[in-house]
């Protein structure tokens, strides 16, 4: 009777465990494919898409992802395939660093005049 | 004199901002495939259209100096369009053609090249169209050019057409 409790508890215990990996892995693949753009529709992601584009996308995507391989490598053979464009997020490239810094640069710009203008009224 | 340069500064500022503006106006948001590429061709396995037996892609890229590998399917309008095209690359004898038959009903795959004839080599099964994406397609029909090193040299999106066809030729020479 103990013996077939003890097998219970970790058979319990490993299914638990399967089960919390696959869900990892399927937030994983979901994460990656909201920023995966499907290049034939219009506006929309991989995600999103239910045409033969982004199915295929998915399964290549779940095959990339249940043999481990990360995001970052996931999104580097899918700009090796199809480019920057396909995906949502530029990367920090020359063509995309005004796109980066420009926004920090306002807030800089704007942080420096408020602090600028509270030191006058101070004085 | 302050207010002034401040002043100055945000002009410039604005001019700036509005010049990138403008560029990126002009820029086309049609998405424009990269066609010029020298990549590596993909090793996979799939499966051959009439045998059935699984082929590995790296006993099929040998013995010519060039290949052509077009993504095909029964359904898709504009490879019945540009099938005539293909028997007549066939025809060259320093190219090998390669079909890869994408997301297709086996039965209706055949009656089509029985129906126009068969312009490939050797005829490979992609029924969820993953080796097309190996092969950085979007979708049917697309034909790749693939040097004697295994490297795409050229991909034509689309229907071929006659134009595409002279082109293609010209690479071949």
């Amino acid at each position: 009777m103990k013996i077939t409790k003890i097998f219970l508890i970790i058979f319990v215990i490993i299914n638990f465990s399967q089960s919390q990996a696959d869900e990892k892995s399927e937030e994983l693949k979901n994460k990656i494919l909201k920023n995966v753009r499907c290049l034939i529709c219009q506006g929309q992601s991989v995600y999103d898409s239910e045409s033969n584009f982004a199915s295929s996308i998915k399964l290549v995507v779940k095959k990339k992802v249940d043999d481990g391989q990360s995001e970052k490598q996931i999104y580097k053979f899918l700009k090796e395939k199809y480019g920057q464009w396909i995906l949502y997020e530029p990367e920090l490239t020359k063509n995309s660093y005004v796109l980066w810094l420009l926004p920090i640069l306002l807030f800089l710009f704007g942080g420096a005049i408020i602090y600028k203008n509270l030191v006058i009224k101070k004085k | 004199m302050k207010i002034k340069i401040f002043l100055f500064i945000i002009i410039l500022f604005f001019i700036f901002c509005f010049f990138i503006f403008y560029k990126g106006l002009n820029n086309s948001n049609i998405y424009k495939p990269n066609v010029e590429i020298k990549k590596d061709i993909p090793i996979f396995i799939a499966k051959d259209f009439y045998l059935e037996n699984e082929v590995n892609s790296e006993k099929i890229f040998v013995d010519s100096n060039f290949y052509i590998l077009n993504i095909w399917a029964s359904w898709c309008v504009p490879c019945r369009k540009e099938h005539s095209i293909l028997m007549e690359l066939n025809r060259n004898q320093s190219i090998k053609l390669i079909g890869l038959n994408y997301r297709d009903n086996l039965n209706n795959a055949k009656n089509f090249i029985s129906e126009l004839g068969n312009p490939y080599s050797q005829i490979l099964i992609d029924d969820d169209g993953t080796i097309a994406i190996e092969f950085g397609a979007y979708g049917v029909p697309e034909t790749f050019i693939i040097d004697k090193d295994k490297k795409i040299i050229k991909k034509f999106v689309g229907p071929l057409n006659n134009k595409l066809l002279q082109e293609i030729k010209s690479f071949l020479k």
